[in-house]
This record gives C-alpha cells, sequence and structure tokens, in this order.
C-alpha cells in the first residue's frame, strides 16, 4: 500500500499578541506621539526589527506531529477547539507554510471549504465555474469536461447564464459546491467545523465525502461530530494543544477523547462582565450538562438521561420567581422551554425565594436527542412582573447517537428528536 | 470510470522554505491559465454596472490629455518639440496609465482577495502579475484612440524607430509589477500602503515628464532624474513613436537598471513575504 500522507515532525508557531498596542489612543497626546514617532516606526518595520515589546509572544499551533495516511483510508482528526487541527488541514492544503517538519503528499489535496471562494457577483454562473475551477487548479478542458455534470450537479440548470449577485443563496451555495466536488483531488481535506450552510447542505458535503472515500482516494475529516467521525472513518488521531496524543481505530479513538476530559468544558460560567446591572437581585453563576456519573461533559450521548443544572444567586429575596431553559438547533429553531417552578407545588415552594445561592437541575431523559449540536438557552423572570435575566446562547453542546434506535441504517434522520418509540407490529391476516 | 486518465499522481513536499530555491518558477507556470481566468475576469468586472460600459476606458485618459492641454499648453505654454500638445501628452500617458492602474490595483491585490489567500493555495504572485496584465486591456484602447488622434494632427509616426516599442512596454510592465510587488506584499502587514497609494500617485506624475517634456530639466540633473524608471519609459515612448528627444543613452540605462532591481529585489522580498501572508493578512 502506498503512504498517501507522510507527515514528519511538523511543527507551526504563531506569533500573537502583536497587535495589542495599537488602539490605545486614548487622548489626543497618544494620537500626536504616535504620528510624530510614525517614521522610525516605518524604518524599523521596513528593516524588519518591530518595536513592539511582544516579540516573544509565540505559540506553538502544531508541535512534532507525525503521521502517515495510506492511500484510499479515511482518517478522522478529532480535538477541541485551537487543538490545531485547522492548522494541519491549512498546511496540508498549502495555504500556510510550516515552522518546522516536512509534508509530502501524493496528488492534489482538495477542500470542501474553499467552496465559492473566487466567485463574484457579477460574473454568471457559467464564468464563476470557469473561474473557481481555475482557482481550485484545474484546466481549461478538465472544467470543458466536467462542465455539464457540474451543471446538472448544481440544479440551476437555465440560470446558468445569470449573473450570481441574482441567484438565491441557496443556488450559490449549490454552484460553488458543484465545482468543489468535481475537482476529483486524489486527496480530500473536509472540515466540517467551518462548514457553512444550512443542515441539508452539510449533508451533501458528507455524502460526497464518502463518495470519493468509496473510488479509494484518501480523506482527512475534522469534526466536532463524534457520530459523524464514527460513521465515516475507520482510524482517528487525536491533538491536544497541538501535539499528536493518540491515533486508534475510530471507536477507540472517539473514546479515548470523550473520556479523557478533552472534550470542551460542557459549561458556562458567568464572570461579573458578563452580567448587566439591570439584572440584580439575580446573579447568574453557571450553567452545566453532567451526565449520570455527576461529571461536566459537553458530548452528550443521546440514550443516556443528561442532568442541566443552572447556579445563580440571589442579591435580595425576589417574588414569582422562575429560572428556566430554552432548548434549540443550532439554526435558532425552538425544541421546548421549561421553567424550575412550571410544577405548581414547586411554585408554592419557591415561588418567593430568599437571598442567597441557588442551584435548579432537571434531567433531560434517555432517548431524547437526535444527532448534532444544540443550544442551551436560560432566562430568569417573575412573570408579568419583570425578565432579570436572559441568555439565548449560554452553551451548546454536541450529541453522539450510537446505540441510538435506528442506527444501523448508517442515514440522517429527520428532526432534532429521535425518541425510542414503542412500535407494535402486528400480522393482519 | 472509463475516462479516469491513470496518471501517476506528482508527490508534493510541504516545508519551511529557504533562501533562493523558495523563487518557485515551476508552479507558476503550472498555474498559468489562473493568470489568464483573472485578467479577464478584472476586465469583464470592471465596467459592469456602469452607464458607459467600456467607454470609460476611452473616457478617462481623453480627459486627462484635456486637462492636461489647458494647464500646461494653453496656461503655461511648456515646450513640445514641435508636436502637437495633445499628441505629445497622450503617447506619455499610455504609458503613465498602465503605470498607475497596475500601482493602483497591484498593491491592493494581496488585500482585495484576501478570501482567497486564507484558503487555498495558488502562486500569491499571481494576483499582482494579473492585476498589471489586466490594465493592458485599457492600454490597447488608448493606442487606437493616440492613432486615432495622429491622424488627425497629421503628426507622422517614427516608423524606423517603431520597433523598439515593446522594449518600452515591457520596461514598464517590469517597472509596474515590480513595485506592485513590494507594495502589495508590505500592504498585507502595514495597511499604511492603502493611504499612501494616492499621494505616492500624484507625487510619481509629477516626477515623470507625462504633463511636459524632459528637455525642460537642466543638463545636470537628467542623471538624477532618470533614477524614476518611469522618466526612461515614457522618454523611451515619445522617442519610439515621435521621434522626439536623443533616443537611449545613459539617462535610459540607468532607468532600465533601476527598474530591474526593483523588479528583481520585489520578486525575493514578496517570495520572502509570501509563507506569512495566509497568518497575517
Amino acid at each position: 500500500m502506498t503512504t498517501a500522507i507522510s507527515v514528519k515532525n511538523l511543527g507551526k508557531q504563531y506569533q500573537i499578541g502583536a497587535a495589542e498596542t495599537k488602539f490605545r489612543y486614548n487622548m489626543l497626546r497618544d494620537v500626536l506621539m504616535d504620528t510624530v514617532y510614525a517614521p522610525v516606526r516605518l524604518a524599523k518595520a521596513l528593516i524588519g526589527k518591530s518595536d513592539r515589546r511582544s516579540n516573544q509572544n509565540f505559540v506553538w499551533a502544531l508541535k512534532d506531529v507525525s503521521f502517515d495516511v495510506d492511500e484510499g483510508k479515511v482518517l478522522g482528526i478529532v480535538g477541541r477547539n485551537g487543538a490545531g487541527k485547522s492548522t494541519l488541514l491549512k498546511i496540508l492544503s498549502r495555504v500556510t507554510e510550516p515552522t518546522t517538519g516536512t509534508v509530502s503528499v501524493r496528488g492534489r489535496v482538495g477542500s470542501l471549504l474553499e467552496v465559492g471562494t473566487g466567485f463574484h457577483p457579477e460574473l454568471t454562473g457559467r464564468e464563476n465555474i470557469y473561474m473557481n475551477g481555475a482557482i481550485l487548479g484545474m484546466r481549461r478542458t478538465e472544467i470543458d469536461k466536467k462542465f455539464d455534470e457540474m451543471v446538472d450537479f448544481s440544479e440551476v440548470g437555465q440560470f446558468i447564464d445569470t449573473p450570481v449577485k441574482r441567484y438565491s443563496s441557496g443556488m450559490y451555495l449549490r454552484l460553488a459546491f458543484a465545482v468543489a466536488a468535481h475537482l476529483e483531488p486524489e486527496i480530500l481535506v473536509v472540515d466540517e467545523v467551518l462548514a457553512v450552510g444550512d443542515a441539508e447542505f452539510q449533508r451533501k458535503c458528507l455524502g460526497k465525502m464518502s463518495d470519493v472515500a468509496q473510488q479509494g482516494r484518501t480523506v482527512l475529516f475534522v469534526s466536532h461530530n463524534m457520530s459523524a467521525i464514527l460513521r465515516l472513518t475507520q482510524e482517528a488521531i487525536v491533538l491536544k494543544k497541538g501535539q499528536l496524543i493518540k491515533r486508534a481505530p475510530t471507536a477507540e479513538a472517539v473514546d479515548f477523547y470523550l473520556s479523557s476530559g478533552q472534550a470542551e468544558s460542557g459549561q458556562h460560567v458567568w464572570e461579573a462582565d458578563d452580567v448587566p446591572a439591570a439584572s440584580a437581585p439575580f446573579r447568574p453563576i453557571s450553567l452545566r450538562l453532567k451526565d449520570r456519573g455527576g461529571k461536566v461533559i459537553d458530548t452528550v450521548r443521546s440514550t443516556e438521561p443528561v442532568t442541566v443544572e443552572w447556579e445563580y444567586r440571589l442579591d435580595a429575596p425576589v417574588t414569582g420567581l422562575r429560572a428556566g431553559i430554552y432548548l434549540s438547533t443550532m439554526r435558532g429553531e425552538y425544541i421546548f422551554t421549561t421553567f424550575d417552578t412550571d410544577n405548581a407545588k414547586q411554585y408554592e415552594q419557591f415561588g418567593a425565594r430568599q437571598a442567597g445561592r441557588y442551584v435548579s437541575r432537571c434531567e433531560i431523559p434517555a432517548d431524547f436527542f437526535n444527532e448534532g449540536r444544540y443550544l442551551l438557552g436560560v432566562n430568569a423572570s417573575s412573570f408579568g412582573v419583570r425578565r432579570y435575566f436572559m441568555d439565548e446562547n449560554a452553551l451548546s453542546f454536541n450529541v453522539d447517537i450510537s446505540g441510538a434506535p435506528g442506527t444501523q441504517w448508517p442515514e440522517v434522520r429527520q428532526g432534532p428528536v429521535r425518541p425510542r418509540l414503542d412500535w407494535k407490529i402486528e400480522k393482519l391476516d | 470510470m472509463s475516462e479516469l486518465v491513470k496518471h501517476e499522481p506528482t508527490t508534493i513536499y510541504i516545508k519551511p522554505s529557504k533562501g533562493l530555491a523558495a523563487l518557485n518558477l515551476r508552479d507558476l507556470w503550472v498555474y498559468r491559465e489562473l493568470v489568464f481566468f483573472m485578467v479577464w475576469r478584472d476586465v469583464k468586472v470592471k465596467y459592469k454596472q456602469t452607464l458607459l460600459g467600456m467607454a470609460w476606458a476611452v473616457i478617462q485618459p481623453i480627459m486627462t490629455m484635456l486637462i492636461f492641454n489647458f494647464l500646461f499648453n494653453n496656461v503655461a505654454k511648456l515646450p513640445t518639440e514641435g508636436i502637437p500638445y495633445p499628441v505629445f501628452s497622450f503617447t506619455a500617458l499610455l504609458p503613465w496609465g498602465l503605470f498607475v492602474v497596475a500601482l493602483n490595483q497591484g498593491s491592493r491585490s494581496l488585500v482585495a482577495h484576501n478570501n482567497m489567500v486564507t484558503k487555498i493555495y495558488f502562486p500569491r504572485l499571481i494576483l499582482p502579475m494579473s492585476s498589471v496584465f489586466a490594465g493592458l486591456v485599457d492600454f490597447a484602447i488608448a493606442f487606437v484612440i493616440l492613432v486615432g488622434l495622429m491622424f488627425y494632427y497629421k503628426v507622422t509616426p517614427a516608423y524606423e524607430l517603431l520597433w523598439t516599442l515593446p522594449l518600452f512596454l515591457l520596461l514598464a510592465i517590469i517597472t509596474a509589477l515590480g513595485v506592485a510587488l513590494w507594495l502589495s506584499a508590505i500592504n498585507v502587514k502595514y495597511r499604511d500602503v492603502n493611504h499612501a497609494l494616492p499621494f505616492l500617485t500624484q507625487f510619481w506624475t509629477f516626477l515623470t515628464p507625462v504633463a511636459y517634456s524632459a528637455s525642460v530639466i537642466s543638463e545636470k540633473w537628467q542623471i538624477a532624474y532618470s533614477l524614476n524608471p518611469m522618466a526612461g519609459v515614457v522618454n523611451g515612448f515619445r522617442w519610439a513613436i515621435l521621434g522626439t528627444g536623443n533616443g537611449p543613452d545613459i539617462t535610459l540605462w540607468v532607468s532600465v537598471a533601476i527598474s530591474i532591481l526593483i523588479f528583481v529585489s520585489g520578486l525575493f522580498y514578496f517570495r520572502s513575504m509570501e509563507k506569512t501572508f495566509a497568518d497575517t493578512i
């Protein structure tokens, strides 16, 4: 088996905080001084010496990463935000250069995050196909050959000679995707984290990805969605703070990632600055998700119940208080709203609360979520009197559906919930 | 699947680039079609949603020439070596217009296409290059106008010298590209370039014999004056088309040397900064 990608001791260093000193023009004096020193700064910049003291502020986004990928393999890449996943993909697609180490890549690298790059609104669909194809490195003859296929795939048919600024956003995206999808690279890079568009579009991306894999080409797949990683890859690597800490068959790597506390914290903590003064006397402290064992999690297993905990402080007694949560999809559709005093008996007991620290806790039962990402919002109010505090995007989390009903079929199920229903099948004659 | 050509994929090595090897002109050749498409797009989009469309390519140089004619011919009465002033100044406006477009579009090209720079690989040189080449279309249109003007004013071209014109055009392109390489690369990190450009363009116009004849510069300053490579280009154009001036002498070679110096150093500066473009833009 030939090696498609070989990464050796790869490192990438970024300079951070370079622009920190730039915007402190508080006083006219600062502005004037800045102007006076401008020529000095210009001279220093041109000979390569920066006068900013933050010169030593370097971080390694990737450090000493080595791995090989065989031709025709699909490799998953997992890690939390800032672990270096996107940097790795950027180096592989030659957008940016590594600081140390080498990579050898056998064949053309295509990426599904390049969708629509170089599209010009004034050009027609046809013109943009040629333009975009050339940007992605396709030859003119190659584009000629695949042109009809791309138009079919994009379903914009009769509008192909209309400027794309007249397209709906869906048409625009489909056309852009059609070009990227027909590049037919030897190596395909998919960064789902950065993927734009609606669920339908993301589904199309994933579909195209498995097509490519079945044609024996190499795929690198980055995602926060563990069930997608499990479904689409055989092997995965785990990145942590720029280093490769695990490479294993996907199931093992995902387990390792989820259990090592690598996953995102699954907790939102409000700092004093985040809370508007108008919320007083209500002060939110934290919102978190916990599994059955009481551990804070950011990826929820749909086959297990999950507890939502909201901690807050009352600086003065409040009457009629209800503290609750909204659950919604990432597209902003509400799934439900619930308050801690919805139950009349609870309301009698806790409607009027003394000052102090509280936690309101509820359990979302097992077999409720479908796969994907969800949003939790919070709301604290006294009905008809006043809303103390509201944050619609307090916490987001992923749902892993391994073992959920219907997962024996590798398909996407519509809808935000995925209940386990008690089906009865009867033979009638 | 039968049409899938079974070719051996080439292996690409990605590593920190060092020294002269970083010039990588091979990739530029591989991506040559992209230069064509970028130029084509620039030309196509330039006059979209304008009432006058391509007419702007005619109106702009003619208006400039008329303003010059009023200021420097009617008011200041500058010498023009026996050539009607409109023809005299328009001949210089050809390469100068090309240079100004290249300077302004080229210097902004990387920043203007930052979504391409941060998302995909292609030789970044293509961006300033195609901005400069896109200027050639306007140049061609202006050239036709010049021919018309010469007919109208009954100016006979210097037929025996015309063959040198492409060489001066090449010199103009090299100069424009050289400056665009420097400024576009600096612009990635320091957007000061954007603010300096209008002023730089204006300043440079006065340093170049566009509106006036280089013969008004006194003898002892001629060498210093030709340190501006565009002076060589503009004098060259007048000499090749109208036969004015001394033709190639020491001042031209000074301009050529400076132009090549700017171009080569610009190429290396650009390439050495290129690896950080995606990170700093």
